[in-house]
């Protein structure tokens, strides 16, 4: 038993090196336009799998994750544009005297973006996590959509609808994917804490969680609000990832294509959510062709833009119909079954973390 | 009985629009008692569990456990106090293994916050390992040690009832409520019941008030039966009395037509 927590430790260590190694390689010999498709998945990562843990893990169907990604984006910008750049964005109407000469850096900007996200998210989770199922999702759609609009209109602090550019731009695969290892590595165990479980109880049924002492509201509270920081988190990078933010880019649109991820990659399965992000992502590029114009067995198609969606809808609809529980389901890749595949160090006992 | 009284409901009522579920009952249950709640489908058993568990606000009158008024609290802050409950249909964590479903019962009383979780810090992991051992000796208790790493789901029916028990007791309390136990099962199976059901009051020094069909179980272990019928109280007393009952009669079998 101890044998084989050792081998896990060293096997997760070995992989954290192994894949900073690769990030670093990354970073120097790939073109952009990779290096900005792999971001971007980072990002759709750990938007999937902090939506997977309000609706895969705590039976929450919430709708509200895109912004939750508008007050973290806004956030992040507003922090880390230069005064000067500030001055000149915003010629409609001057921002207020107390954000026109901050200037954080990067790191704890997006932290904050984080943090802001959730204070958000607990002022939308406290009306709304008195619903569950379609009108939670409702509920949490429309306050998404307020949030929009609310940032759309707050001109003198998010130069409402002509939005922010020149945010400072990072391009670093180690930065998009350090913020992708740790999102998943915090909400792995979190979820396998004693809260994950208490998460998944209620879950699974929420009368018998009650009478087991677990106070719903305030662990339906917890788990939204942390969905809220990591969508926050992924708001920020999506800035610094595209340099221009404008309310229209968090319209409820963007929420389905998180909800793709989550359903596709199994929902209540992590490993399913970061397989998704990032062919989901991938695939959204690769698929670009079916946009152009072109010739089928003799007949000319013009190019239709938004074909690619089509495509992913007509997959979410198939997986919804015959493979219900996407890719993995609720498994998740763990080390035990790797080990058991070679046959090193068997153990039957199940670990309680 | 010369013991304390642990739960007594003071003329309770549960109105659902028109319809009084449960109309005006007082019970008085001493510590160490297994008390029987019994009355024919719709009489209003169930619903008055809900409302001593916290799952409904009684319309009308007080319900006191261990001298303090609890009526209207919620369910969870109920089980803190001590009373846990199992239901007529069996609610398990489908998601969890056996051990999972019992270690749930443990967070509430859990001293670490969740960011002390996700790092892992001592205070956590030690209290983890504490609930981990306290709950597989629970299991032994009752006698699920061996499946403790099954799915809840893939136990046989009895086993689950057996779980939901273990379930319940791993919240500690003093005042159990058992809804419909030994339902679906054959003789034999409430038969061993019966004796779990003992057992466990001696060993945990539990109360229990537990709603249940099978005549055999409710004569068999109740020290005192409560009959309801439409909400309404029609008989208390010791299984004796109650089987000798007319009314009681009456409600089971319906009502002779003296002039036939």
């Amino acid at each position: 038993m101890d044998n084989r927590k050792s081998i896990k430790t060293a096997l997760t260590i070995a992989f954290l090196l192994v894949a900073v190694a690769a990030l670093y390689w990354g970073d120097n010999n790939l073109s952009r336009f990779q290096l900005r498709i792999l971001n971007l998945a980072a990002i759709f990562v750990i938007l999937g799998a902090s939506m997977n843990l309000v609706i895969g893990f705590s039976g929450m169907f919430s709708l509200g994750h895109a912004g939750f990604m508008c007050v973290g984006a806004y956030t992040a910008a507003i922090l880390t544009m230069s005064p000067e750049s500030k001055e000149l964005i915003y010629y409609m109407e001057p921002i207020i005297p107390l954000l026109a000469n901050v200037q954080w850096p990067v790191i704890p900007a997006t932290l904050m973006a984080g943090v802001v996200a959730g204070i958000f998210g607990v002022l939308v989770g406290f009306p709304a996590l008195r619903l569950r199922d379609d009108y939670l999702a409702i509920a949490t759609l429309g306050f998404a959509e307020i949030i929009r609009i609310i940032v759309t209109n707050t001109i003198s602090i998010t130069n409402g609808a002509l939005g922010l550019k020149n945010i400072p731009s990072e391009k670093s695969l180690l930065f998009y994917w350090g913020f992708g290892i740790l999102t998943i590595l915090v909400l792995k165990a979190l979820i396998n804490s004693s809260w994950g479980y208490a998460f998944k109880a209620i879950r699974d049924n929420e009368i018998a969680a009650e009478a087991m002492g677990i106070s719903v509201f305030k662990h339906k509270m917890l788990s939204f609000s942390i969905g809220a920081f990591f969508a926050g988190i992924a708001g920020a990078l999506m800035a610094y990832l595209i340099t221009s933010i404008d309310p229209t880019m968090f319209r409820f649109l963007f929420t389905f294509q998180i909800v793709l991820i989550v359903v596709l990659g199994g929902m209540g399965s992590l490993t399913g959510s970061v397989i998704a992000g990032v062919v989901i992502t991938i695939a959204m590029e690769w698929l670009r062709f079916v946009e152009q114009p072109m010739s089928l067995m003799g007949m000319d198609i013009p190019g239709i833009p938004g074909m690619r969606m089509v495509i992913f809808s007509l997959l979410l609809l198939i997986v919804v119909l015959f493979y219900r529980q996407g890719l993995m389901g609720t498994r998740e890749f763990n080390w035990d079954w790797v080990l058991d595949k070679l046959g090193i160090a068997k153990s039957k006992e199940r670990e309680v973390s | 009985m010369s013991a304390e009284k642990i739960l007594s409901t003071d003329n309770i009522t549960m109105r659902f629009g028109g319809l009084t579920a449960v109309s005006q009952l007082s019970l008085d249950i001493h510590s160490g008692e297994i008390i029987g709640l019994i009355g024919p489908n719709g009489a209003g058993k169930t619903t008055c569990f809900n409302m001593i568990t916290g799952v409904y606000t009684p319309t009308k009158g007080r319900i006191l456990f261990k001298g303090q008024d609890i009526t209207g609290m919620r369910s969870n802050l109920i089980t803190k106090e001590g009373i846990a409950r199992t239901f007529q249909n069996i609610r398990l964590f489908q998601s969890m293994t056996v051990l999972e479903n019992v270690m749930i019962s443990k967070h509430v009383r859990l001293k670490a916050n969740p960011l002390e979780a996700v790092l892992r810090l001592p205070r956590y992991t030690k209290a983890r390992k504490e609930n981990y051992e306290e709950c597989m000796e629970l299991l032994r208790q009752v006698g699920l040690d061996d499946v403790a790493h099954e799915m809840a789901t893939s136990l046989p029916y009895g086993k689950q009832r057996r779980l939901e028990i273990a379930r319940a007791l791993a919240t500690q309390p003093s005042l159990l409520l058992l809804d419909e136990p030994a339902a679906g099962m054959n003789p034999q199976e409430s038969l061993d019941l019966m004796n779990f059901i003992k057992e466990i009051r001696d060993q945990f020094k539990l109360t229990i008030l537990m709603i249940e069909h099978h005549m055999e179980v409710v004569m068999g272990i109740c020290e005192r039966i409560t009959v309801l019928d439409y909400g309404v109280t029609i008989a208390q007393g010791n299984p004796a009395e109650i089987q000798n009952n007319q009314q009681v009669i009456e409600a089971y079998l319906g009502v002779v037509e003296t002039n036939a």
